[in-house]
């Protein structure tokens, strides 16, 4: 699996993508590597995966990820999508998406009006999707979150869509932003897309905490051997 | 322009500084060039008062590739790796607007880190407030730590560094000056070192980054005839931070300094322009001509003065080679930035301002950078100090479960959690050990080794024994770093002190810096650079000489000792033994300020040899892998500790000897102790004998209790863990009335 992670000039957890992929990921004993795309690029080349990752892409000193959406390299990662690519958006990644349409909803800022960074317990809620197919329905995984903008809303209709299409992928144990139905984590209607605030790639490795995120990362990998 | 001695007293200058500029010059200056003495010649740039007394830190050691003098101290970590580090205050910036205060603090000193060609890892903040309770002022401070911390969170967030660590203490000799000092620590490979030295008559001198403003024009500045009024209004005291286009920067920077084309590099802090110009061509011992007109400009109308002192944020100076500007350009503009070459290195060594066509300042290098005055200030005095020496009577306590309830949600003690929740402690993976613990852990993913790094300082020590209380830092800090199994290698100070002009605070200053100067020699903590703060002070009142430590250790990559217990049925071993204290050296212990209100005495005694010998036993019992938790004994003494380790799930019942009163039992704080929780006791004890260290089997860990018992096995202490966690957790949201987290 070749997976692409698109540089915006304020990522900054485009390193971490990298790493988990390049590093952690191939202890499992499979083939993963990661390269990265440049923000301006017109195509994402060929790779198999997409990775959205984490930071404040051109600033987000206006709505996060509302400039982004515009740059040439969502341009290449909605044809992408539309082609039935896996696209991973990881906490600004999810802002991203949202805006450029490609999940429904929006994304502001957490309840408590307050940058939060902890771990926090998700459920799986779904199984359904190249994303999840390797943990178990109901799972329970704890993962770090680091935002300052992840309260997902959405009108009760999309709230509805969501549960009875079964793409909500990942629900908050403990709502920690105030997240409508608790939700963290959703997917397109094609289920190839993912947005998702708390930080897999920040699980990967038992020195820095768990390995509890690399479960994700090895269900897209089993996507591909099929 | 006359030069008056009024327009002197503006510029905060005396008329001894002025003649000597006058000296140097060989006439008198413009009142542009009498602007840049007086920011170069500021206490905060020249260090004119702490400088003959700064020379007496230890500066060399075998881990020191770079010490003070550049923009960042330099160690080297093994295999060709280094990492740069220093702190920096921004206090008074941050009592003025905390948010922006704070928040260009940290910008400020990730760029001394990154104009070393160290792309930075950690940032750790050591913060003094004024009380949120019981004060006329509660309300203000608690919304100045709330703006603090989130300027911190805002820019270190954004710019993708973590923050690991730090302090946080509340006094109120900080209600009207806020402490903010800031470290910050890079890591690169040692070829890859920039330095900001001029060289090559002919070079191409660059500027980049963020335009140039009128924001933060010295206060030393302010009020003199050639601004309108006008102009005045639309000056914002404090700088604005913008961490996006820092962050623009860094990778910019490091991007372009693989090209090879560059030969030096500053950032442009505080006297921005002025600074980094004349400190460049003073080094290389070359000349440098600006040309203002090509300076990149926000504002229009700007005069010269405004320019060479504006301290607008993320910006660079920088000597390329003559001939591959463009290769630089082309980095920079990838980048979004603005890039142009606004002068060159010439040949004598002066630093030459051209604006509008006419030569604005013709200043020495050297006269700006080197030659400002040195004072050796009045000192002959004993420290002030206002608490009562002896040792003070106090009833025992009727309740000293209460009294530990109080000590574990104190402000000063309690958890931290509502702050560190804010800034992005994970952000790069690095994160072995964050913020809460004893030291923070970042490893280099490149080479097998961790930095562990610990910010220190104890401003009621140190204003009881300036001497004492600072060798009391040092020790703390080297005492936290060993406890996560770090050996200490070098170490970066903030000195904020009161106004030296008053030869009982320049007392303080001094005896400060030669305790830390023994302290640092004895633990082979060279000092690499650092920062002084001083007339911290409101209304006459200074604050408590506040000197504090930032000591950096290196350890092997692998799963740290945690500070919290881990199991049940361990054995707690207290390596140290347990030390003694007396009524006067009690004084200065939390349980005098928390619980009795009252400040007297002594710091603790500290016996530097023992001190070291139980680092050592220490490092010895982590690298063995003999301890379940290590964790350092020190604001609120054994009793704190115990709680502070304690779990939800898991406690500990231990008997205390020694025969002292409970209160010096349970809360003193005698420094060299660490306690250990453990399954191999018995090896820990034996290792300890073999190192000349006390200590023994003190009790063992139990579920969901706390219970402390004196040697007639009276039970001194007995309290859920759950209690002790919620009093502590839920302190600081109360205490600046804010909803706990959720």
């Amino acid at each position: 699996m070749k997976v692409g992670v698109v540089v915006f000039p304020g990522s900054n957890c485009d390193h971490d993508a990298w790493y988990a992929i390049n590093k952690n990921l191939n202890r499992s004993g499979q083939v993963a590597s990661a390269e990265f795309i440049w923000h301006d690029a017109r195509s994402v080349g060929q790779v198999d995966a997409v990775i959205l990752p984490g930071g404040f892409s051109y600033g987000d000193y206006l709505r996060c990820g509302a400039i982004a959406r515009f740059s040439p390299v969502m341009q290449a990662v909605q044809k992408f999508a539309a082609d039935g690519g896996l696209v991973l958006g990881i906490c600004n990644g999810f802002q991203i998406l949202v805006e450029a349409g490609l999940l429904p909803g929006a994304l502001i800022r957490n309840a408590g009006l307050k940058f939060i960074c902890k771990d926090v317990g998700l459920e799986t809620v779904t199984t359904a999707s190249p994303f999840t197919s390797g943990l178990q329905k109901g799972q329970m995984l704890q993962l770090p979150i680091a935002h300052g903008e992840g309260q997902y809303i959405a009108d009760e209709r999309t709230l509805d869509q969501l549960n009875s299409e079964d793409r909500v992928a990942f629900r908050y144990t403990e709502n920690p932003n105030g997240s409508m139905r608790d939700i963290a984590g959703i997917l397109s209607a094609g289920r190839n897309v993912l947005g998702m605030m708390p930080h897999p790639e920040r699980a990967c490795d038992p020195l820095v905490g768990s390995t509890e995120g690399l479960g994700l990362f090895e269900s897209m990998l089993g996507a591909f051997a099929k | 322009m006359t030069i008056t001695p009024e327009i002197i007293k503006h510029h905060q200058l005396t008329q001894g500084e002025f003649d000597k500029i006058v000296s140097l010059l060989g006439r008198q200056p413009s009142y542009t060039e009498l602007g840049v003495f007086s920011v170069m010649w500021s206490e905060h740039c020249s260090y004119k008062s702490s400088r003959i007394h700064l020379k007496k830190l230890p500066t060399t050691g075998k881990y020191v590739v770079q010490g003070p003098g550049e923009n960042a101290g330099i160690i080297g970590i093994g295999d060709g790796w280094v990492v740069a580090f220093k702190i920096e205050s921004h206090n008074h910036p941050s009592y003025i607007e905390p948010f922006q205060g704070a928040a260009t603090g940290v910008g400020g000193i990730l760029r001394d880190i990154f104009t070393m060609g160290a792309r930075p890892i950690a940032v750790l903040d050591s913060l003094r407030f004024g009380p949120l309770t019981g004060s006329p002022v509660a309300e203000r401070n608690a919304r100045i730590v709330a703006g603090v911390v989130s300027g911190i969170s805002h820019y270190g967030n954004c710019f993708g560094v973590p923050t690991v660590g730090g302090e946080c203490i509340f006094e109120e000799c900080y209600s009207g000056n806020p402490l903010v000092n800031v470290f910050a620590l890079g890591v690169c490979r040692q070829e890859d070192v920039f330095f900001a030295k001029a060289k090559g008559i002919g070079n191409p001198v660059i500027y980049v980054g963020a335009k140039t403003g009128r924001d933060g024009i010295h206060g030393a500045s302010m009020a003199s005839a050639e601004f309108t009024e006008e102009s005045k209004q639309k000056r914002p005291n404090v700088q604005v931070g913008d961490p996006f286009m820092e962050k623009l920067l860094l990778e910019a920077c490091i991007e372009a300094m693989k090209t090879g084309a560059i030969v030096a590099i500053q950032d442009m802090g505080a006297a921005g322009l002025t600074s980094s110009s004349c400190e460049m061509g003073s080094r290389g011992e070359v000349g440098i001509e600006i040309d203002l007109d090509l300076v990149p400009q926000r504002e229009t109308g700007m005069t010269a003065y405004e320019m060479l002192l504006s301290e607008s944020q993320e910006r660079m100076l920088i000597v390329a080679e003559k001939g591959r500007e463009q290769e630089l350009f082309d980095v920079f503009h990838k980048w979004g930035l603005d890039a142009v070459t606004i002068g060159s290195v010439t040949e004598g060594g002066n630093l030459r301002i051209q604006h509008k066509g006419v030569l604005e300042a013709d200043i020495p290098n050297r006269a700006l950078a080197d030659e400002a005055p040195k004072y050796d200030r009045p000192h002959n005095v004993p420290p002030h100090r206002t608490a009562p020496l002896e040792a003070q009577e106090f009833a025992a306590s009727t309740d000293l479960n209460a009294d530990l309830m109080k000590l574990v949600s104190s402000a000063d003690l309690c958890s931290k959690r509502w702050i560190w929740e804010q800034y992005d402690y994970q952000v790069r993976t690095n994160t072995l050990a964050g913020p809460g613990g004893d030291a923070a852990i970042v490893r280099v993913k490149e080479t097998g080794q961790s930095i562990a790094m610990s910010l220190d300082g104890n401003g009621r020590y140190c204003f009881l024994d300036p001497r004492e209380g600072a060798k009391l830092a040092v020790a703390e800090s080297c005492r936290n770093l060993s406890t996560v199994g770090a050996l200490p290698v070098a170490a970066t100070n903030n000195l904020n002190f009161g106004n030296p002009e008053r030869p009982e605070i320049m007392a303080q200053l001094v005896e400060a810096v030669e305790g830390i100067a023994e302290a640092c020699a004895f633990f082979d903590a060279p000092i690499t650079g650092g920062n002084v703060s001083l007339y911290n002070e409101t209304l006459g009142e200074g604050i408590y000489p506040t000197p504090v430590l930032g000591v950096v250790g290196i350890l092997k990559t692998e799963m740290p000792v945690s500070s919290s217990f881990r199991s049940v049925g361990a054995d707690l071993v207290l390596v140290g033994g347990f030390g003694t204290t007396d009524g006067q050296r009690f004084g200065s212990s939390q349980y005098a300020k928390q619980v009795l209100g009252q400040l007297w005495g002594l710091p603790p005694a500290l016996d530097m040899g023992y001190e070291r010998r139980v680092h050592e036993a220490m490092r010895e019992i982590a690298s063995l892998h003999l301890a379940e938790s290590a964790h350092d004994l020190s604001d609120g003494g054994i009793a704190v500790a115990l709680a502070e380790s304690s779990t939800p799930a898991i406690g500990a019942h231990v008997t205390l000897e020694g025969g002292l009163r409970a209160e010096f039992a349970l809360f003193g704080e005698a420094p060299s102790r660490i306690l250990v929780s453990t399954k191999q006791a018995e090896q820990i004890l034996a290792l300890l004998s073999r190192h000349e260290v006390q200590g023994g089997v003190i009790g063992v860990t139990i579920g969901e209790r706390l219970q402390i018992k004196d040697e007639g096995k009276t039970l001194l202490i007995d309290v859920t863990t759950a209690s002790l966690r919620n009093a502590s957790e839920a302190a600081l949201p109360a205490l600046l009335h804010t909803q706990h987290a959720v």
